[in-house]
């Protein structure tokens, strides 16, 4: 299975899990997003290309579950993905803690940025609600970060593209 | 990047003009339903998690609520002594203020109200101590009631407390006569709990049964006159004796004024000694 192939399976299941069974559900006062998780460690581990794709198709997945606007989720899915992937492939790269923070960082951002384009849109929309739990979310986003990495890491197992130890070296 | 979010605004444009109804409406409608099976797949193996999750949630605050439910169960259960005390407190002056306006308090007499604030202990002290005294007009040998019935005489005063001897203490005699009937005698203590008291020197002649009512004589002479005003309730009538060796006949009685829990009592003041007073 490519690593394609692999994303998609990933960006899907967790959109399907986020939209059936993880949207609504409270945790430690937090509503956490499988999805942004998921597609935060998918973007660290395949580039900024990959993210913003897997962002693109995510957030469409879910536009079309929920029945909401198509496009409004996608938008910011695919930004975050592509700024995970950029995080990714330079500063975060090695790093041990940079899907945790990633997570905890576009989480902040993406909730804003969700809030002010269904307000564009003309759409109900309470920043209270959004804004109360925004910090408890991010946290245990990030704590979901830090556990789903690795499992991501060897569901995409890649070792030379993904960043993962040499196993043999070649003297060219 | 850039071609994906140029694609999602049109997406955005589309779906928004669209507003539920349209080819790009439809397709998502249609794309929605296929993919709901999966959504319930998910929901179904979520749920054993959130279950657990619930369940460990739950055992978690258990014990803070327990803690603060103790707390305010405390505090509600003394809130409900305050407010059960304060019910009966004013369930007890209400029917002092109803038998005081009413037609069966005695004419030429004030009844000052007095909270009972001693009870001696044991069965032979038969007095109690009311928060009213010689300030509020009382003295020694003042009629003392209760909406049931008489309770007694007043047998020592202070300035702002008196003493009560009841009607149960061996001392205290009344002049009474049965309702209904030329019936009379002296209410006396009786000779068991059953009976707590007895009316003494009733004529064999007398027609008296079991239930009928006594109330004080309130006879006058042209020098005494009986500490009690007349027609003030004391007791319905328990049992009748007539035995022929006997001269008068045996009659015990059950006090209408219930002795034993006395909480607030009214105590008779002539009305011109009441008017003197401040």
């Amino acid at each position: 299975m490519t690593v394609a192939l692999r994303v998609a399976v990933l960006v899907f299941v967790a959109a399907v899990f986020q939209v059936g069974a993880v949207a609504g559900s409270r945790v430690l006062g937090a509503e956490p997003d499988l999805l942004l998780v998921v597609l935060v460690v998918v973007a660290l581990l395949a580039g900024s290309i990959t993210g913003a794709i897997a962002g693109f198709a995510g957030g469409l997945l879910v536009g079309v579950m929920t029945l909401d606007t198509l496009g409004t989720t996608s938008i910011v899915l695919t930004v975050a993905g592509y700024w995970a992937g950029r995080y990714g492939e330079t500063t975060g790269r090695g790093r041990p803690y940079a899907a945790p923070l990633a997570a905890f960082a576009i989480t902040v951002l993406a909730t804003p940025a969700n809030v002010a384009l269904h307000f564009l849109l003309g759409q109900p929309v309470s920043a209270g609600a959004a804004f109360a739990t925004l910090i408890p979310t991010a946290i245990v986003n990030s704590a979901l970060a830090f556990g789903l990495y690795p499992l991501c890491r060897r569901f995409l197992a890649s070792p030379d593209r993904l960043g993962g130890r040499a196993r043999e070296v070649e003297v060219v | 990047m850039g071609g994906l979010v140029a694609l999602a605004l049109v997406l955005v444009t589309i779906s928004f003009r669209e507003d539920g109804s349209g080819p790009l409406a439809d397709a998502q409608s249609a794309a929605a339903s296929a993919l709901r099976p999966l959504q319930v797949a998910a929901d179904r193996v979520a749920e054993p998690f959130r279950d657990a999750y619930a369940w460990g949630e739950g055992l978690a605050h258990a014990r803070t609520d327990a803690k603060r439910l103790q707390r305010e169960n405390e505090v509600l259960r003394q809130q409900y002594v305050r407010a059960r005390l304060a019910e009966q407190e004013n369930a007890r002056l209400r029917s002092l203020l109803r038998f005081r306006s009413g037609p069966r308090f005695p004419e030429g007499f004030e009844g000052v109200a007095a909270e009972v604030i001693y009870r001696p202990p044991g069965a032979y002290a038969q007095a109690i101590v009311v928060a009213a005294g010689r300030d509020d007009g009382i003295r020694v040998d003042d009629p003392v009631v209760t909406a049931q019935g008489l309770v007694g005489t007043v047998s020592r005063v202070g300035s702002r407390t008196a003493r009560v001897t009841l009607l149960t203490d061996d001392q205290s005699a009344v002049s009474a006569t049965v309702l209904g009937t030329e019936a009379a005698g002296i209410v006396r203590l009786g000779q068991g709990p059953r009976a707590p008291l007895r009316l003494v020197r009733v004529p064999k002649e007398a027609v008296v049964k079991v239930g009928d009512t006594v109330v004080t004589a309130g006879w006058r002479s042209r020098r005494f006159s009986s500490l009690y005003p007349q027609g003030i309730l004391i007791g319905r009538v328990t049992s009748v004796g007539r035995a022929d060796t006997d001269l008068f006949t045996q009659v015990q009685l059950e006090p209408f004024a219930d002795l034993s829990s006395l909480e607030a009592v009214l105590v008779l003041v002539p009305s011109d000694r009441a008017a003197g007073t401040p």
